[in-house]
This record gives structure tokens, sequence and C-alpha cells, in this order.
């Protein structure tokens, strides 16, 4: 679907982007990783034909991108921004229109999407009389409302409450599950467990991670353990780990010698441990 | 591509359109014209001291008793006393008018007094009335027959009237003070019209930028389609607020306005019309003839042209500096380079009205900076056709050249956290689609 090769991009002294590589696979959801400043959004921003790489090119389906396919993306920048003279349906209209939609498929457009995250009753309220989260909503509907082949969002949960924040997270889920490949940037690392496929972690404009999810995980696996062992009639939960070159059974024996084993699992690093340890090193 | 672009248009004429604050201010501003209008006229009226003045007239000469006749609003009585025991005596006076001999002689004086602050419209009238008996005594006291006549016939005004000819050689005339009141005209109007709406384009600019919906907006559509549009509807918006007060402004002077005015006041100038009313008529033929001369279609077709062309270009440069600042405040300071070619084209029109032919004219109504102001005054003193025509290219394909440069400022400033670009990365920018 989409084929970042080899990209570069400074301004003036600092070096943005430095040599990024990746590819993203049909139907997938790819999270985007990185500390602030890392160039994640310069990256994002090649992606929408914002701005053009000093050198190396992005590719959406084989083609260059311009703004002739940049159609079949939908982008929610992380710092949002709508009009705030204009009403809500007539805003999500006038963005889908500039997409390419004709004036009729965007209103059924807008229909369906009002319907489906309920927010018909405001159509005619000013883009000023919303909430943060509210506009949020709308946002999120005028980036999917034309149905784009790709979906880039960046930090689409930040402003959300819980309620909230699942919602758009399951209509992402839909999205992906009806075809949509979607790139998520984000600093939420639970959804980006639950979420994700693939990742890329940028760090100081370099790809410094990058791969399947549970293979990121398995390969930072430290061999600690989660057991539960009753000793002297009592029930102790511990975190155990294992000693260099010993085998499970082999701990599993150690343990066995103080108590009864009632639960015994590996604890893989969670995304966020492995971001900051990657990070950080 | 282009359909983008009407999409554009009609998106930011709709939502300047129907916002309240623009309905306010579209109704608001000709009741506050007219306020400033007839509010004048009205006080006068309620201010007047409608009440009869009386005025005790001391003539120790004796000579000016024919000199004050009776009028609606003033009445003149006459004393023979001493001023402060006639001030005794006729405490019910407006005051007292003092004269103390022949007022052809010159230490003799008239002196008004008076308790209260002499009204200076009283005393003008006074004057006038006193002077005009006195110049009246003098010239017939020459005792040559007819000679107020001959003194009125001798007092002609000598007018030269100007007369162009053309290549054919037949005759036009023409009117340097009508071309410059023309001129002068269309020069304010179009910079009223340039500082209101190319000031809102480059409003509309920051705020996209400083709200953040550029990057939504401009992974959709060109940066040139998006200025190119929003130059056009906000000039859209303008003509209908032009329109509006237009309609306003012909219903209050046709129905509301006389309605207003007093009626003494409406007598006077009909008394000052039926005076000059020769005078009038020469000068509203000659205006006619005039017209006529410069070819009225022709200066309206172009008058358009310029001043539709003049706003596009400065709304181009209006949003090329809000796409290159940052907030409100930084924007306003950048508006000097802007104000400085319009105000010297006001200057150069001002000159030009007197030197329609010198080289500074021309070349002035060729670049395009100055051209829809210079050009204008120019007119009216026949003007070669290739010179109209290639100062109108000029001034349309700058205004091209000036909003794609904008779009392309525009797009480069995303990326411009408060670093000024470089000309080489404008350049590079200005490649790039």
């Amino acid at each position: 679907m989409l084929i970042i090769n080899n990209v570069s991009k400074s301004f003036g002294q600092k070096r943005a982007l430095d040599h990024i590589s990746l590819e993203v696979p049909d139907g997938i959801i790819y999270g985007l990783l990185g500390p602030n400043g890392a160039g994640k959004t310069t990256l994002i921003r090649i992606i929408n034909a914002i701005t053009a790489p000093d050198s190396g090119e992005a590719l959406l389906d084989g083609q260059p991108i311009s703004l002739e396919n940049a159609a079949q993306i939908g982008y929610l920048p992380e710092e949002r921004g709508l009009y705030k003279d204009m009403r809500v349906g007539e805003h999500v209209r006038y963005l889908a229109r500039l997409k390419g939609l004709s004036d009729l498929q965007a209103r059924e457009q807008m229909n369906l999407w009002f319907k489906r995250l309920d927010i018909e009753s405001w159509r005619f309220k000013n883009i000023e009389e919303l909430s943060k989260g509210m506009a949020q909503k709308v946002q999120f509907i005028a980036t999917v409302i034309h149905r784009p082949k790709l979906l880039i969002l960046d930090e689409p949960f930040s402003g959300f409450d819980p309620v909230n924040a699942d919602i758009i997270r399951q209509e992402i889920l839909r999205l992906n599950r009806e075809g949509t490949t979607v790139i998520l940037s984000t600093h939420n690392m639970e959804s980006v467990e639950a979420m994700c496929n693939r990742i890329t972690l940028i760090n100081n404009g370099r790809a410094v991670l990058q791969g399947d999810v549970q293979q990121i995980r398995q390969q930072h696996r430290k061999g600690i353990y989660r057991v539960v062992r009753t000793i002297d009639g009592e029930q102790v939960e511990q975190n155990v780990q294992k000693l260099p070159g010993e085998s499970n059974n082999a701990l599993i024996q150690r343990l066995v010698a103080e108590g009864e084993i009632s639960t015994f699992e590996e604890i893989l690093p969670s995304m966020n441990d492995i971001f900051i340890q990657t990070v950080q090193s | 591509m282009s359909n983008k672009i009407a999409l554009i248009i009609s998106n930011e004429y709709y939502m300047r359109v129907t916002k309240k604050s623009f309905v306010i201010l579209t109704l608001l501003t000709p009741i506050l014209f007219v306020v400033v209008l007839v509010l004048p006229a009205l006080i006068m009226n309620i201010g007047s001291d409608s009440s009869v003045k009386t005025i005790a007239v001391i003539d120790r000469s004796g000579l000016y008793r024919e000199a004050f006749t009776d009028r609606d609003d003033c009445k003149f009585i006459f004393v023979d006393d001493d001023l402060q025991q006639a001030r005794k005596q006729h405490s019910e006076v407006t005051g007292f008018l003092y004269i103390t001999g022949d007022l052809t002689d010159s230490l003799q004086t008239a002196c008004y007094y008076s308790d209260r602050q002499p009204n200076s419209e009283l005393m003008l009238d006074l004057r006038k009335q006193l002077s005009k008996y006195v110049n009246q005594k003098r010239i017939d006291s020459y005792g040559i027959p007819n000679l107020s006549e001959i003194i009125a016939e001798s007092t002609q005004r000598v007018k030269i009237t100007t007369v162009k000819w053309d290549k054919n050689g037949s005759e036009h005339l023409t009117s340097s003070s009508i071309a410059e009141m023309f001129g002068l005209l269309s020069a304010l109007l179009i910079y009223m019209f340039i500082f209101a709406y190319g000031g809102m384009v480059m409003q509309g600019v920051v705020q996209e930028k400083s709200n953040r919906i550029m990057e939504i907006l401009i992974s959709s559509v060109r940066p040139f389609e998006l200025m190119m549009g929003k130059i056009i509807g906000i000039a859209l918006v303008g003509l209908t607020q032009f329109a509006i007060w237009v309609l306003i402004g012909g219903i209050t002077m046709a129905y509301i306005l006389p309605a207003f005015m007093p009626e003494t006041q409406m007598s006077s100038a009909e008394s000052v019309a039926q005076l000059s009313a020769m005078q009038q008529n020469n000068e509203f033929q000659e205006i006619v003839t005039t017209l006529m001369g410069i070819n009225l279609m022709k200066i309206i077709v172009l008058f358009v042209l310029y001043f539709i062309g003049g706003y596009l270009l400065y709304a181009s440069m209006f949003a090329a500096v809000g796409a290159a600042v940052d907030n409100q405040t930084d924007s306003q300071q950048f508006t000097i380079p802007i104000t400085i070619p319009i105000i010297l084209g006001i200057f150069v029109a001002i000159y030009a009205t007197n030197n329609p032919d010198s080289s500074l004219a021309f070349w002035c109504s060729l670049i395009p900076f100055t051209s829809p102001i210079v050009m204008l005054v120019r007119l009216p003193f026949e003007v070669a056709w290739w010179e109209i025509v290639l100062s109108l290219i000029i001034l349309y394909l700058s205004f091209v050249g000036t909003t794609w440069l904008s779009g392309k400022i525009y797009r480069t400033g995303i990326l411009m956290y408060g670093k000024t670009p470089t000309w080489k990365e404008i350049w590079k920018w200005a490649r790039y689609n």
C-alpha cells in the first residue's frame, strides 16, 4: 500500500528525518511511534504531500504521492482545526467535497456517519459551540467521510473521555475490517498493543525499531515469570527472574521446592517499557 | 481544478455572508451614515431659536433707519437714548446695535451690545444688511445714473473652456477639474475597498494558519486554488456589501432624507438655486459634454476592470502577508509595505491630473501597484489603447503571479516555526507540486 523509501528531510541544520524506510502492507494497522520531536509529524506530512522530502520517495500503490492520489488518504492532524463560523453539517460537507465527493455523495456519507456516531442533533450547531471532544468527533468524520484507502491518524484519542475514545477505537477497527489501511501515530502504548499489527519507532529522525508487535515483544523478553504458589498455606504471587541459561523446567523445579505452583506464566515486556528502553539507550 | 476553486469561492462567500456580524454591520453602517448626515440638520432645527429677536438700534448719525427692515425672525426698534439708559428701559430686547456716526467715515463704528454671547448667524446678517446699505448709498452719492447696473455688468466672470482636438481634428471639450474629481473619487473607492476586504483576506489566511485547518486543506487542494478561491470569494462579499449600501443609500436619498430636511433650509436652498440657476445650468451642461467627450461607457468599463484588478492584486499581497506571518499582531506591521504603493499611487494620481502625459504618470499607469489609481485619472485625457491594454494585462498577470507566490508561501509557512525561509527554500517550494 505505502512504501517509504530512504526518505530524508532537513530544516536548516536540523535533520528531521534521516534515511527512513518503511513499508505498510494492505489492510493492517500500522503504529508510528516516537518521542516528541522525533520526526513523526514530518513523515506524516510527507505522506500527505504537504511537504516534499529532500531525498528518497514516498509511494502510494507504487505511485509517487501527489495531490491526485492524496485524495485516497484521510488525514487527521494532531493539531486539529475547523472553521469556527461554520455549521457542523456544512463544514463536513465542504471538506468532503474538497476531497472530491459529489454533493449527493457528501450528504449520504454525512448522514451515515452522523447516525453512526449519534451526533445528528449537532448538524446545525456552530463549530464554535462544540466542546473539544465534540469537535474531535466532527473532525474524525471529516477525515473518513470520503472512504480513504489509507487513514493516517495522529493522536486520534487525545481529548476524548474513555467512553468516546472507545467509540472511536471501535470505528477505527471497523474501518480496518472493511479494508482500510490505518497508520496510527500515538503515545498511548496500550492502544498500540491492542490495535497495531506492526510498528516503526522513530527517534531523532531514525527508525530505531521496526516490525511485528508480538515479535518485538518476544525479542525484548527478559525471562520474567508471574508465579503464584501456596507457601505455608498462604497464596503468594511473585515475579521471578529466570537465571541465564536456565530452562523453564529447571526454573519450575527450583520454584516447586518452596511450594505448590498454581500459576506460571511469562510476562512479555509492555510496549511502554520497550519504548522507554529503546529511546533511552 | 476550477471545480475546487468554485467550491472554495462559494464556501468563503456563504460562510461570511451568513455570519451575524456581517448582516448587522451591513445594515448598521448605512444607518450610521444617515444619522451622521441627518443629525446636524435635525440639531440645527431644534437648536435654532425660533422666537422673534428684537434688536434696538441706537443710531447717532440718523442715517441708517432705512437699512433695517423687519424680518420674520428679527424686529428692529429705534431708540434715541444713551446706551446705559436704553439698557435699563428696554430689558426685553435681544441686543443693542450702537452706531456712532456716518460709517463711511473710518473713525465711526457700529457696535453690538448684549447680555448674552451673540449668535454668529445674526451678526453675519446684520453686517451684510448694513454694508449693503452703505455701499448702495455710496454708489448713489456719485450721482451717475444707472451706476449699479454698470457695476453689475462690469463684474463679469471669465471662464476658459478647454477643447482638445483628436486625430481627425474634431473638437472635444475637456475639463481637468472633472477628471480630477473622478480620478480621486475612484482612487478613494479603490483604496477603501482594498483595505476593508484585502484585510479580510489576510485575516482569513492567518486564521487558517493559527487554527491548523490548513493541514487538512492543503492535503486536499493546491494552495493556489485555496488563495484564489479565498480572494475571489471575499471580493464577492465586498461587492455584495457595496451593492446593499448603494441600494440603501439610494432609497435614503430619494425618500428619507427630504423628510428630515427642515423647511427653511429648503427654501433658502431654493433661492440659492434660483440665483445661480443660469450658472449651474452652464456647468451642468459642461459636465455632460465633457463626459460625452471622454466616452462614458469606456470609462465605466475600464473603471470596473481597474477596480477589480486593483483589489485582486492587493488582496493577493495581503494573502501573502497572511501566509508569511504567524499571528494577527505580526500581520499588522507587515501591511505597511502594502500601504506605501497605494499612497504613492494617490500622490502620483494628483500629480497626473495636471500632467497626464508626463513620463511619471505614464510609467505609474503601467506599474501594477499604482496603475489602478493613476490610469483612472489619466483616462479622461485620451490615453492610447495599447497603453490601457498593456497596463491591464500587466495588472492581471501580476495578480495571478502574486496569488501563486502567496500559495507557495502558505505551504512553506506551515513548516516554518518562527524561522525566516531562505530564497533558495522558497524557490524549491515554488517548483514543488
